[in-house]
């Protein structure tokens, strides 16, 4: 076998500017795709951090129809303290969860005294919530440079920055809160503005913050009620995993008609940028294909012109008794070598490029986040799938040549001009 | 004792859609240990009786034996299998490995055929290499080595599988006269040592002159032994 692997390298090294283009071609095109699996991964992993850190959280679960109608924000779509009850005990049981935190999201006029405008409101538990959003404050601003140990306190509201900015409030302004309950009626409270809110992309940006009770009261829910329960999970990586898992758990808990009481939702579901990941995505599977494409050809190439020019030594090596299959071994093992000298070549060359990047850090804004830092990074198992891909193609574009080879009459190879 | 036996053997090539008779019902015998040359003008046959005795190629009529065997019966695979363990071969364009030093193409054939240990290769291959008199130019890649020199690895490759037989295609075409008369010289040594069987084609006078049997043939028929040649009068003059 070594012996095999020695005679292919050395007919590589037969036609060196042959080779060497070869191997620089499907090098640049591994290092295409290491370069852009290391940004596009860590700019898709830096914008769900953000998404799911600051205020989406990673999976949320609802009583069953609210997300479809979660525009209007109903308020007859809350889980009453038995079915919060329930849900609190299938996510305490899963190890995987590391936190919860319940939510009411509601709809209100906020006027402060002399302006009115509406607003959409995330009443949280602080506790919680930043458990679950762990950046969440660091959209806020507060009357301290400091962030407080207590995010919000009942009886304090966070609004939106462009909110404050078109009716002039600044924090420690008093605000009054209007809102119709489920029942209809209306019902106000006043407040005072602990921080500003800078918004994120989508609607939900847009969101003020307020304390749980607060909007307990507010809306005058006689038992506590919430309209979603945020979670956050140990180990991202299990999402899907663990979804399924809190969706069959889940799905024992059923409404009076027998259907599902609650419905889970991932981030996924839940936000736009879902879709940008999802191109990303598909960006890397297209960066993918064009450098199996590269690869193909280009070792194809080389291999059936390596074949055509050896006709007579491919000849010689039947007449003197050697196998077909060794014949065909002997050819696979020259184009595995080129994809492997290839395939070394682009690691070593992307793994440092990659570092390079971390070097000379890349900045850049998405929406209202500025100042955001790129810091490319390509996990081992992505370098070994993407060499795996390389190397296994090149064996496939040998394929055909070897056994073309394999197969020549060595009567007629031999007298082949 | 007959080491091949020829059996009325015929070769039609079909070239488009003209019909080519190379051989026509040709019988032979050649004994073991025997230096043996087929001679002829071009397109007499000598190349088509060599790949056929050699399993290169299968006859259209007739039965071939080497040894024990019956080699026109064989398929693809078994004719590459028979060619490794029984037949040697040496061509007029030497035909050696460019990638492999003169050290490497002998020992191919133990590499790639016989499988041979690592040790076990090593003492075959520089025995032969000492006998064909080329152990001072094994590390030496074949276009470091003149004609001669290339001639006398592909004899040394042709052995070291220590074949019944050596088939040689024109082995002197390529060479000049004095290393012409070296190889033939040479392979008749190794006969001599190895007892090896070695059927040649050559139309070279010089050449002929050192066979032991000549088999003449002409328009693919095969001459009467005890008729001169008017073939290699002819190339004598």
């Amino acid at each position: 076998m070594i012996r095999i692997f020695q005679i292919a390298l050395r007919n590589l090294m037969r036609y060196k500017r042959r080779t060497l283009l070869t191997s620089l071609l499907i090098t640049l095109g591994l290092l295409m795709v290491i370069l852009f699996s290391g940004l596009a991964g860590s700019f898709k992993a830096m914008m769900v951090g953000q998404i799911t850190d600051s205020n989406l959280a990673q999976m949320q679960i609802h009583k069953k129809g609210y997300v479809s109608s979660i525009d209007t924000m109903p308020l007859n779509l809350t889980l009453d303290s038995k079915g919060y009850k329930n849900v609190e005990k299938i996510l305490k049981e899963n190890p995987d969860v590391q936190a919860y935190a319940p939510r009411i999201k509601l709809s209100a006029m906020l006027s402060n005294f002399t302006e009115t405008t509406n607003i959409r409101l995330n009443a949280i538990d602080p506790e919680k919530e930043i458990k679950v959003c762990p950046n969440v404050s660091e959209r806020m601003k507060f009357s301290g440079s400091q962030i407080p140990d207590v995010l919000l306190k009942p009886g304090e509201i966070i609004i939106p920055e462009k909110l404050a900015a078109g009716m002039k409030i600044k924090i420690g302004d008093p605000v009054v809160l209007v809102a119709n309950n489920k029942d209809g009626s209306v019902n106000g409270l006043n407040f005072t503005v602990a921080g500003i809110i800078e918004s994120v992309l989508g609607p939900q940006g847009k969101e003020g913050y307020m304390h749980i009770k607060d909007a307990q009261s507010l809306l005058r829910m006689e038992k506590p009620e919430v309209i979603e329960v945020a979670l956050r999970i140990k180990e991202f990586e299990k999402l899907d995993g663990v979804y399924k898992k809190l969706e069959s758990s889940l799905a024992k808990f059923t409404n009076k008609k027998g259907k599902p009481a609650f419905e889970i939702h991932t981030w996924e579901e839940l936000s736009p940028f879902s879709n940008i990941a999802r191109m990303i995505d598909f960006m890397a599977i297209t960066m993918k294909l064009i450098m199996i494409a590269i690869v193909l050809i280009s070792i194809l190439n080389v291999m059936m012109m390596s074949v055509y020019e050896r006709v007579r030594e491919i000849g010689t090596m039947s007449a003197i008794g050697t196998a077909p299959g060794k014949i065909m071994g002997l050819f696979l093992a020259e184009g595995l070598s080129l994809g492997l000298i290839s395939t070394l070549a682009g690691n070593i060359i992307g793994i440092f490029g990659i570092y390079i990047l971390n070097i000379y850090k890349i900045r850049f804004a998405f929406g209202r986040m500025d100042d955001l830092l790129l810091s490319p990074t390509i996990s081992f198992s992505e370098l070994v799938w993407v060499s795996a891909i390389v190397l296994m193609v090149s064996v496939f574009a040998s394929l055909q040549p070897a056994y073309k080879a394999s197969k020549m009459e060595p009567v007629d190879a031999l007298g082949h001009v | 004792m007959a080491l091949v036996k020829i059996d009325n053997v015929s070769k039609t090539y079909q070239t488009g859609e003209v019909q080519v008779k190379a051989l026509h019902d040709v019988n032979l015998s050649i004994d073991e240990a025997s230096f043996v040359t087929f001679v002829g003008p071009s397109g007499s046959g000598k190349t088509t009786m060599l790949n056929l005795i050699g399993c290169l190629d299968k006859p259209t009529k007739g039965k071939i034996f080497v040894g024990e065997e019956q080699v026109d019966a064989f398929d693809r695979r078994q004719r590459a299998a028979f060619r490794g363990s029984t037949l040697g071969f040496i061509f007029q364009a030497f035909n050696l490995f460019p990638v492999l030093t003169a050290y490497e193409n002998v020992e191919y054939p133990l590499v790639m055929i016989k499988n041979e240990s690592i040790s076990k290769r090593k003492e075959m291959v520089l025995k032969v290499l000492e006998s064909v008199g080329m152990l001072d130019q094994k590390d030496k890649f074949p276009d470091q080595l003149s004609g001669g020199q290339k001639q006398r690895v592909a004899v040394a490759r042709a052995l070291v599988t220590q074949p019944k037989l050596v088939m040689a295609d024109e082995p002197t075409a390529n060479l000049d006269k004095k290393s012409a008369v070296n190889v033939i010289r040479l392979m008749r040594a190794m006969r001599d040592e190895f007892k090896t069987t070695f059927i040649f084609s050559t139309h070279d006078p010089g050449v002929m002159e050192e066979a032991e049997v000549i088999h003449t043939l002409e328009d693919g028929r095969l001459l009467d032994p005890k008729h001169s040649p008017t073939f290699v009068q002819e190339e004598k003059k």
